[in-house]
């Protein structure tokens, strides 16, 4: 399509609050309510888009040039959009990369998802900062453009407080995962090779990102996804090394039927959560979750390792965080290993008795900076130790790879 | 970590006088970091020449030495000082050069001084390209193949490594003499064979073609606990094969996914661990294949760069602040983000806008030189701009450019109608300043994205960009009466300016401000705040769009607006943006909240720390306009500048605007020549005989008046350009037809030549009714070479005292009748005794950082403050100070990056920055300046003396000394012959090309060390000795091509026989003048006006 100032196609965005946005849509022709969040990654819009975390909600992009590099096939993150709608300051619809296959409206279109471009969106943003968090409805169609209708209509959506979105996006049936990491690019920094020996790994999908599978993969785990609520037995009669626990989108404590799931599996193998399953991990250990105020989505969040006061560029998408207070009151040997620094919210625990241990942010990337990928490393580590029947625990693991690191970073800062 | 208490002391070298390549930006990072160190309670201690900086102002340092970059100077520094660490990486390359050079001559160790921010080993393994290639090989990454040959054979062997394409580049000659590129075996042998008789010692560098793969610069910063973040990530419009420094560059990299950029970034971070920057800004090139993907490391520069302080600009990251902090052993996490406040360093920045940098090239200045632009920078100055989108961030950057564009023209160079769309196509392939109005222009006319993607290597989506705006025009176009006023907000959205709008409207700007205004199209101002909004920002550092929402909120305190001085070019740089920022300081420290204006990255004055509110934006009546207006400003402040701002002056009063200081009318009087003789006549002062045409006829009849030479200007251009001495009638004519196309519109000035006039500079500060003078600055070079271009003395070193009386008197009364409230600069000559005035400009000149420096007085500050309302009683300066030490100044020029351009020096300004020698007397003092400018004076050894009639007599003298000293002489026949009437003994040399062994031959060979070489202003006379010329230039030889400097020179070689020059800081010096009771603004007593 060439652009032209005559073509402009008439769309409305309405807060819960009155507020109201006017711009041009792009993408399904629909009304679509959800939370409106925002994301400050300047890249991996593709990803984002696919990542089924964003369920339920209406994901705002702080980079106001989107669409430059199209679409392609391997920057999804799952096998569809998520979403409710997608809201950017200017959509490019002429991509230039040499992996782009389809431009980011048609791929829009295709997965039915509504956008809205050419509005303020600085100003959204620092609404969403200062208010918090709020339902919108955001509407392509021509017929319904009427603010109050949809402000009304916005007001009146369900919150995402107390929804279990898990059971939207999870798999119906579990299947097995062989695919490893983007072959990458001539010149890149050169990969280690994948171990040879295999460990079996139980993925409970809350919603996973395919990034993270693919990690696991290539850290030499035979990995088998499976529904949010499978029960214990049958992850048992698969026999797994190990158990990881998958990002997903929502209220944490809303999922229903896992934490007990989760709790039982904790007494009897190794587990590994990222995000969505740090919080159930954190919940089945005892602790509370909360909700931020506008949360953390972004690239660029500094996660300070409280060991080695490292600092990790993360990524991260949450908008609920595991309570300190509580997990000191848990009950549980359960110690906080990570924390982000912007604003103190726990972004890691780490089990003193047993090997478990969870981050809130997301070190398979996909989008964001790889700094974090070391802790798939970490995972294995732990597994591979606990199946030669050492004592290891989440919290030895973490310290142990600490004793190892730190000298080394030191030695290389001298 | 905390900070180190191991050191108290810490040296920082800065980057020397403005050259192309090392510009501005060194004086914003310098700056910065020598306030973070003293914030951290360190004592500083600072060795930069060039006076014309912030970071040289004796407030920034502890100890300032506006001192040689020698080892051997910098060495008597540290033995005087004792400092415990020395900062090479805030300072260029210069500084990092001389840290190398003062670690290898054991300096540091003898003195026990620790390289602090990057260590000896890490600097080589960044700087060396084979210890680089094999620092990469080690950790995986890639480099373009390449190594050197001496023969075809060689090449050949080579070639199976390299590959084709491949690029030829001949060592060790002058300025990167260009690079041939070998696509074809036939091509490749040709061009080996090229390069191998272009390199003096026959040697080239064969290397894999990167050309046309995408371009992209990461900064790159890690702390001595390895936290390594990214600040910014830079994407090229010019592919590879344009210097980063002479391409648009964008930020953030556009063209990248995730996946791609996050290798970048991992690669990034394995490079500054494998190179062991331990602290601090580095700046990583990468280059990228734009089919495959593939990735190659082009290169890594282990300190802060033009393109960090871009970045920290682009961000609201200040990376050499955060650099200093980490140096002394700070940690990210430990350093608070000050934008943020409640956030700590230790994140990356994201910004939701594009910024576009567009650099500012002067080959108006060098006709002979080459516009290509290649791998070697040519490139004066730059600006950026700031939108929502890259369009718009694209047209802000053209309009602050300042070079007659309000958008995409079509240009009007080459003839561009009749041009086919294949030369289109041909000519938008070579990179050139012009290169985006030809693509534009080609797009305009409908050739597609790709085939000009083909041809020019730059990315489709710049290209689609530009075909946006192409078409978004033409649909304005052919817009109706209704279509503009609904399609008005989409276009200001895209960047229009109001004058493109008005050109394609066929209105005028006035009336598309109207109608904008009518249709409540105003700009709104968000925050530069380095987080995307997540956090609320404190520091108002705003840029324009077209969208809802204002974050401007302005306050009701009383405020001033300080216009800043656009990007750099020659005649007009850092010197004016000193004055912008040394207004801010005075104005805020007696109460004002002081506001910004500028679209230049480089500089202090766009540092969001420098002014209460900064507004990075175009230099334009429209962007001016609208900031006033939002801001309500109690004046607006056009004097410190240069030209950009004051050319605002008028329209900005007739738009209601209060401009404080002098009044545009008065320097209507100054400029405007028929009113500018009334006034002249009117105080009794004298000028060069002079007179205005319109005509070609008009010239000759005024040139026949007053006689020739005579010097030739338009009206319309100040700053020397196109200024010229014309000998005959002749040269008149040509004048007058091709260099000007002079008409009535553009009248042409014609004054009488007074040859061999001594020129004096005064910087004059007045409040109304009291002048005082600043300096009386002596000229060096006679009359005819530009001001800006000629070295001078303060005191001024030959004047008679009844000619400095009268010059002074004439000072004094030019600006109480012209009313001047604020700095004056008057240009004067004086021959035979008499002194006429040549020019007036009632604002602040290119010398007044160098006179407040010489005379220990801010002049600008009081100026500032004189403009806001006081007295000069008031503020204490009532006397002229004539300092004991001599202050000389000298121009550095860029000639080694223009090969083929002459090095002669005339009215026309040509040189890039300054420096500033100081010492007891005048011989010492121009030493240094000499030995600052890279002009190193040798104190044995030969001169080649080469000079015209008339220089005879001074040029004889100085010879009789440098003779009588120990130097042989070596002369041309004429001037052999001259020099044995006087008793000199020299050795005849031929002419060139009159002889086997002619004076290039011997230059060539190594005999001479010193080279003086004065030719009239006759075309024909330049022409017959350019050869000596860049002879001498390519050898570095110390060269004088006029007769005062040959006199300067023999007088400071005696200096430097006599004994070695010692060092003093400013605050020593300044401390033997008598300061004014009231330094400024720091003491407090301007509370009486606030």
């Amino acid at each position: 399509m060439t652009f032209s100032l005559r073509t402009r196609r008439p769309a409305t965005l309405a807060l819960a609050d009155g507020t109201v946005y006017r711009g041009t849509g792009f993408g399904a022709e629909a009304v679509a309510t959800g939370e409106v969040c925002f994301n400050t990654s300047m890249t991996g819009y593709q990803e984002i888009l696919s990542d089924p975390s964003y369920a339920g909600q209406i994901v705002t992009l702080t980079y106001p040039q989107i669409g430059n590099v199209g679409t392609n096939p391997q920057d999804d993150e799952s096998a569809q959009p998520r979403l409710s709608a997608f809201v950017i300051k200017e959509l490019f619809e002429q991509p230039s990369n040499w992996r782009s296959r389809e431009p980011l409206e048609t791929f829009l279109t295709r997965w039915r998802v509504p956008g809205i471009a050419g509005i303020d969106t600085r100003a959204l943003v620092r609404r969403i900062r200062d208010g918090g968090v709020q339902n919108g409805v955001l509407s392509t169609d021509p017929a319904r453009q009427e603010a109050e209708e949809l402000v009304r209509v916005a007001a009146a959506a369900p919150p995402l407080d107390g929804r279990d979105l898990v059971a939207s996006v999870t798999t119906s049936a579990p299947y097995s995962w062989t695919e490893g990491l983007w072959a990458g690019i001539e010149g890149q920094v050169p990969r280690r090779e994948r171990p040879v020996s295999s460990l079996r790994l139980v993925a409970y999908d809350f919603g996973v990102k395919w990034n993270i599978l693919r990690l696991l993969v290539e850290h030499g785990f035979d990995v088998t996804v499976v529904p949010a609520t499978t029960p214990v037995a049958e992850t048992l009669r698969l026999s797994p090394d190990a158990v990881f626990l998958s990002n997903g989108p929502g209220d944490p404590a809303a999922v229903q039927g896992v934490q007990p799931i989760v709790r039982e599996l904790a007494e009897r193998l190794p587990i590994f959560g990222i995000c969505l399953g740090h919080q159930i991990l954190g919940l089945a250990l005892g602790g509370q979750t909360r909700k931020l105020k506008f949360g953390h989505r972004g690239g660029n969040q500094p996660g300070q390792d409280l060991a080695t006061r490292k600092v990790a560029i993360c990524a991260e998408n949450h908008g609920y965080a595991v309570d300190a207070d509580s997990l000191r009151t848990a009950g549980e040997p359960v110690e906080i290993t990570h924390v982000n620094l912007n604003d103190g919210t726990v972004e890691g625990l780490a089990h003193a008795r047993r090997p478990l241990f969870s981050v809130q942010y997301h070190p398979e990337a996909s989008p964001g900076p790889h700094d974090a990928s070391y802790l798939f490393g970490r995972f294995r580590d732990m597994v591979v130790r606990h199946k030669r029947g050492e004592t290891i625990t989440g919290v030895s693991i973490t310290r142990r790879d600490e004793a190892l690191l730190a000298p080394a970073s030191a030695a290389r800062g001298s | 970590m905390p900070k180190r208490n191991d050191i108290q002391a810490i040296l920082v070298i800065g980057s020397g006088p403005i050259v192309i390549g090392q510009a501005c930006e060194f004086d914003y990072s310098g700056t910065q970091a020598c306030k973070a160190l003293r914030e951290e309670g360190y004592r500083v201690i600072l060795v930069n020449s060039n006076p014309a900086t912030i970071m040289t102002d004796p407030e920034t340092a502890d100890r300032t030495y506006v001192e040689p970059m020698t080892v051997e100077s910098v060495e008597k520094i540290i033995a005087r000082e004792k400092p415990d660490a020395l900062l090479p990486t805030i300072g260029g390359q210069t500084a990092l050069n001389l840290a190398i050079d003062l670690a290898e001559a054991g300096v540091l160790e003898r003195h026990g001084v620790e390289l602090i921010g990057a260590k000896l080993d890490a600097i080589l393994k960044a700087e060396d390209r084979e210890l680089f290639r094999e620092a990469m090989e080690r950790i995986g990454l890639r480099v373009p193949r390449s190594g050197y040959v001496h023969s075809v054979e060689e090449a050949r062997a080579l070639l199976s490594h390299v590959g084709l394409p491949a690029i030829i580049r001949p060592s060790f000659t002058l300025g990167g003499a260009g690079a041939g590129v070998a696509f074809t075996d036939e091509e490749f042998d040709r061009t080996v064979l090229w390069g191998l008789q272009q390199s003096p010692r026959h040697q080239i560098l064969l290397e894999q073609s990167v050309l046309g793969w995408k371009e992209y610069e990461l900064e790159v910063m890690r702390d001595s606990a390895d936290n390594v973040v990214i600040i910014c990530s830079i994407e090229n419009f010019d592919p590879m094969g344009v210097h980063t420094g002479d391409s648009i560059t964008v930020a953030p990299a556009q063209t990248l996914t995730d996946k791609e950029y996050q290798e970048m970034r991992s690669a990034a971070v394995a490079i500054i661990r494998e190179i062991g920057v331990d602290t601090g800004g580095s700046n990583i090139q990468f280059g990228v294949h734009p089919e495959t993907g593939a990735m190659v490391i082009i290169e890594m520069n282990p300190r802060v760069s033009r393109s960090s302080a871009l970045a920290s600009k682009a961000t609201g990251f200040p990376i050499a602040k955060i650099a200093a902090k980490l140096a002394v052993g700070y940690t990210l996490d430990e350093i608070r983000n000050d934008i943020t406040r409640e956030t700590p360093a230790s994140f990356e920045p994201t910004i939701d806008y594009v910024v576009t940098k567009i650099p500012r090239f002067t080959f108006e200045k060098f006709p002979q030189a080459d516009r290509t632009l290649t791998t070697q920078m040519k490139s004066v100055g730059e600006v950026m701009g700031i939108g929502r989108t890259f369009k718009e961030s694209l047209q802000k950057a053209i309009r602050s450019l300042e070079i007659g564009h309000d958008g995409l023209e079509s240009p009007e160079l080459r003839g561009s109608e009749e041009l086919s769309e294949e030369a289109l196509l041909a000519q938008s392939a070579i990179p050139t300043p012009e290169r985006p109005w030809l693509l534009a222009e080609a797009l305009r006319r409908g050739v597609s994205v790709e085939a000009l993607a083909r041809s020019s290597w730059i990315d489709p989506w710049f290209l689609r960009n530009l075909q946006e705006l192409v078409v978004a025009e033409q649909d304005l176009v052919a817009a109706s009466p209704a279509e503009r006023r609904q399609w008005l907000r989409a276009a200001k959205q895209m960047g229009f300016s109001d004058r493109r709008l008005a050109t394609l409207w066929g209105s005028s700007e006035q009336e598309v401000r109207a109608l904008r205004r009518d249709l409540g199209v105003r700009p709104v101002y968000k925050h530069v705040d380095t987080c995307g909004a997540e956090f609320e920002a404190y520091t108002p550092y705003l840029y324009s769009t077209y969208e809802d929402e204002c974050e401007a909120s302005p306050t009701d305190r009383r405020k001033i607006i300080i216009l800043g001085g656009g990007p750099n070019r020659i005649g007009q740089g850092i010197e004016f943006d000193y004055c912008c920022v040394h207004a801010v300081f005075a104005l805020r420290a007696s109460g004002f909240e002081t506001i910004m204006i500028n679209c230049n990255p480089e500089t202090v004055s766009t540092d969001y720390d420098t002014a209460d509110r900064l507004y990075f934006e175009p230099l334009t009546l429209e962007d001016v306009l609208e900031i006033v207006d939002r801001e309500q400003p109690d004046g607006v402040i056009v004097q410190f500048g240069g030209q950009t701002p004051l050319r605002l002056a008028v329209p900005l009063e007739q738009a209601g605007v209060p401009i404080l200081g002098t009044s545009p009318d008065a320097i209507d009087r100054a400029e405007d020549r028929e009113r500018f003789e009334a006034l002249l006549e009117k105080l009794g002062l004298e000028r060069p005989p002079s007179g205005m045409a319109r005509s070609i006829d008009e010239a000759e009849r005024v040139a026949e008046r007053i006689g020739f030479p005579v010097l030739v200007r338009p009206s319309y251009v100040l700053g020397g350009r196109a200024m010229m001495i014309v000998h005959d009638v002749e040269a008149l004519r040509d004048y007058m037809r091709l260099a000007v196309r002079a008409s009535p519109e553009h009248p042409v000035l014609v004054d009488r030549f007074l040859a061999d006039a001594t020129e004096v500079d005064v910087d004059a500060i007045c409040d109304g009714e009291r002048v005082v003078i600043g300096g009386i600055m002596e000229h060096i070079e006679e009359a005819g070479v530009h001001s800006g271009d000629s070295a001078c003395s303060i005191p001024p070193w030959s004047l008679a005292p009844i000619v400095t009386d009268e010059i002074t008197r004439a000072t004094r009364a030019l600006a109480l009748e012209l009313g001047v409230r604020g700095l004056m600069n008057v240009q004067f000559a004086v021959k035979d005794g008499v002194v006429y005035v040549l020019e007036v400009n009632p604002r602040a000149s290119r010398t007044v950082p160098f006179v407040s420096k010489a005379i220990g007085v801010p002049l600008a500050k009081l100026a500032a403050l004189v403009m806001a309302g006081q007295s000069l009683a008031e503020l204490g300066f009532t006397q002229a100070i004539v300092p004991r030490h001599f202050s000389v100044k000298e121009a550095v020029f860029p000639f080694v990056k223009f090969p083929g351009v002459d090095t002669l020096l005339g009215p026309e300004m040509k040189s890039t920055g300054e420096v500033m020698g100081i010492d007891t007397d005048f011989g010492r003092a121009y030493a240094k300046a000499q030995i600052e400018a890279g002009n190193s004076l040798p104190t044995s050894g030969t001169v080649l003396v080469s000079v015209r009639h008339e220089d005879r007599g001074v040029v004889g003298t100085a010879v009789r000394e440098l003779a009588r000293s120990g130097f042989s002489v070596l002369a041309t026949p004429g001037t052999a012959a001259y020099l044995g009437e006087l008793g000199v003994e020299a050795e005849s040399v031929a002419k060139v090309g009159q002889g086997p062994s002619d004076v290039v031959t011997r230059i060539d060979a190594g005999d001479v060390s010193l080279v003086v070489n004065t030719v009239g202003t006759e075309p024909q006379a330049a022409r017959d000795s350019l050869a000596i010329r860049r002879a001498a230039l390519l050898r570095g030889l110390p060269y004088f091509t006029t007769a005062a400097g040959a006199r300067a020179a023999a007088s400071a070689i005696r200096a430097l026989q006599l004994e070695s020059i010692g060092v003093r800081s400013l605050q020593e010096i300044h401390a033997q003048v008598q300061p004014p009771a009231v330094r400024g603004s720091e003491d407090g007593r301007e509370e009486r006006d606030g």
